[in-house]
């Protein structure tokens, strides 16, 4: 499967990142080469295997449903970055989280 | 042209847990903003997700409730997307191997007008297991910050189980029997608490039209969020209207997000097809696939109550009830229950289920009361019962006995002491009251004598109102007959 430059730009969109011309080519170059060595590992003649989703044949253990986690708001959020804009107030506000806003 | 309508649900019920499906955090509706976030809500890099097994009991159950094939062995995916109320930038959901797969629930559909109820088996696609969002809240009043959108992530991680349908339903009224149905259902198998202003159980619906008789699926659009059976059958029809009228006017349906608003009563486009998310979905390599035993099914199994459809053919054999009567009281736990309480405190089936769906129900419909809100309990229910068994007071006065006790009385022999209900059951004294009703009516008698039927019921009349209507009725009618046979 060969990759094109619109491909590229589609996938840092959904991931919404930022790439210009230059970056977007050189991503081009690098993803096209991972896809490279998937498509050797196709060649494999698979019939008859079951594929699998992991490396181990292991299977998920469980936790029992208790709280075991306390409230660490303010540790958390002392970490936030500064809202910018001029302002040196950290993107916290009430206990929430502040981010650009978002309409749908 | 004649059009049918086409319906599939995908509903997200919040399953009843502690904590959150892949960490140990709260999941209490109401807490202040972000105080049962712990690192893996908020996504902090290096954290593990660990699979909270009752979530994963929960989903059991749904799939022993609905006859469902459950999964030796389901994969955890990311189902990958940007939004700011989702920090790791992916979900983790199910997708290739879902915990449950195909099932099916038969739903009751009402009547209405001409139209008489009947049943219908919808099937179930899958349900798998997944984590909810964090919560966007927009509008701060916060002057400084203005442009800026706070983000809750209290909700981040909460367990869903999302139940999806295959595009079965072909009206309104079929969809919200069926989410009415699988309303009860999970509420009935304790796995979500049902509270629908909460958010505890939204639905999304899917809806195309076709020509009546063609085969192919026309293009749907999925009606997002719809948490009331109300907007969702306004939502339905308003949509239903809007394709129909597009495809008339030589329009074309575009596959499209649209959300109702209760407001105007209209779908209005959320987003396109051409703007659609690609997911990306991809095994998620933090979780091992979950493995479900024949004995972790069976241990689950034998921690279920009854369901009920088990209950109803059980209501219809055990007591002799119609399949309409059985139906009706299992039509939600705590009224199968009152029923039941009712019976075991001695009184008759038929009579107990005559009373819970009649005087009972209208009286909680009436205040908009559920049933374990019943001021009436199901032994005091009973005690009445067994006095109009056993003769002491008539139907009649059980009513009055009924709404004293609804009006917050308790003892049942006390009301009927107080209020002189009891019944007149000596024959003695009816005989004597019967003849003084024939000697003040001679005109009745005789009318009678000449083969009007219609006065002998005139008579019993006089005779229960000369006894206050306290006279035991059938006795009435026996003396009554047998004096004017003479």
């Amino acid at each position: 499967m060969a990759l094109n430059i619109t491909d590229i730009k589609r996938i840092a969109h959904l991931a919404r990142l930022e790439i210009n011309e230059q970056e977007a080519a050189a991503t081009l170059t690098k993803l096209s080469g991972i896809l490279g060595l998937i498509e050797q590992m196709q060649a494999i003649d698979t019939t008859g295997i079951t594929p699998m989703s992991h490396s181990q044949d292991v299977v998920q253990r469980l936790r029992e449903d208790v709280v075991t986690e306390t409230n660490q708001r303010e540790a958390f959020q002392k970490i936030a970055p500064v809202l910018g804009n001029g302002s040196a107030k950290q993107a916290v506000d009430g206990g929430l989280y502040l981010v650009p806003q978002v309409i749908e | 042209m004649e059009w049918e309508v086409v319906i599939g649900l995908e509903t997200h019920t919040q399953l009843k847990t502690n904590t959150k499906i892949f960490s140990g955090a709260s999941t209490a509706f109401g807490a202040e903003p972000n105080t049962q976030a712990c690192e893996v809500s908020i996504a902090l890099p290096g954290v593990l997700p660990v699979l909270n097994k009752q979530a994963v009991e929960c989903a059991i159950k749904f799939g022993l409730a609905v006859n469902a094939e459950i999964a030796r062995r389901s994969v955890f995916a990311r189902k990958n997307y940007f939004y700011p109320d989702l920090p790791k930038g992916y979900q983790i959901s199910q997708y290739e191997l879902p915990v449950v797969g195909k099932g099916a629930v038969t739903i009751q559909v009402p009547a209405v007008g001409k139209n008489a109820a009947y049943e219908k088996v919808i099937n179930i696609t899958r349900a798998h297991l997944e984590e909810d969002a964090g919560k966007s809240v927009h509008g701060l009043s916060n002057q400084s910050i203005e442009g800026m959108s706070g983000i809750d992530l209290n909700r981040a991680g909460t367990p869903l189980l999302e139940i999806v349908t295959e595009p079965d339903m072909r009206s309104a009224a079929e969809a919200v029997a069926y989410a009415k149905k699988l309303h009860e259902l999970v509420q009935w198998i304790d796995i979500c608490d049902g509270n629908m202003q909460e958010g505890s159980f939204r639905c999304d619906v899917n809806v195309s039209v076709r020509p009546k008789g063609t085969e192919k699926l026309g293009t749907r659009r999925e009606i997002k969020n719809l948490n009331s059976f109300k907007f969702m059958q306004q939502a339905i029809e308003y949509e239903t209207r809007w394709q129909i009228e597009t495809l008339e006017d030589g329009g074309t349906i575009h596959q499209a997000t649209v959300l109702f608003n209760p407001d105007t009563g209209e779908t209005r486009v959320m987003r396109s097809k051409e703007e659609a998310n690609d997911y990306r979905y991809f095994p998620d390599p933090d979780l091992l696939p979950l493995e479900v035993t024949e004995a972790d099914k069976a241990r689950v199994k034998a921690e279920m109550p009854e369901l009920p459809e088990v209950m109803k053919a059980r209501f219809e054999a055990e007591y002799g009830l119609t399949s309409y009567d059985a139906s009706t009281l299992t039509s939600s736990r705590d009224l199968a229950d009152y029923f039941v309480a009712t019976v075991n405190a001695g009184a008759d089936a038929k009579p107990a289920a005559n009373w819970v769906m009649g005087s009972v129900s209208a009286k909680l419909n009436a205040e908009d009361k559920p049933i374990n809100a019943s001021p009436v309990t199901a032994l005091q229910l009973a005690q009445l019962l067994k006095r109009i068994n056993d003769n002491t007071i008539s139907n009649n006065a059980a009513k009055q006995v009924f709404e004293a006790m609804w009006a917050g009385e308790v003892d049942v022999d006390a009301i009927i002491e107080k209020l002189g209900l009891k019944q007149v059951s000596d024959s003695g004294a009816i005989e004597a009251m019967i003849d003084e009703v024939l000697a003040a009516n001679p005109a009745m008698v005789a009318e009678f004598k000449a083969g009007k039927e219609k006065a002998f019921n005139a008579l019993v009349g006089q005779a229960m109102k000369a006894s206050k209507g306290k006279a035991n009725p059938a006795q009435v009618n026996e003396i009554l007959k047998k004096k004017l046979a003479n």
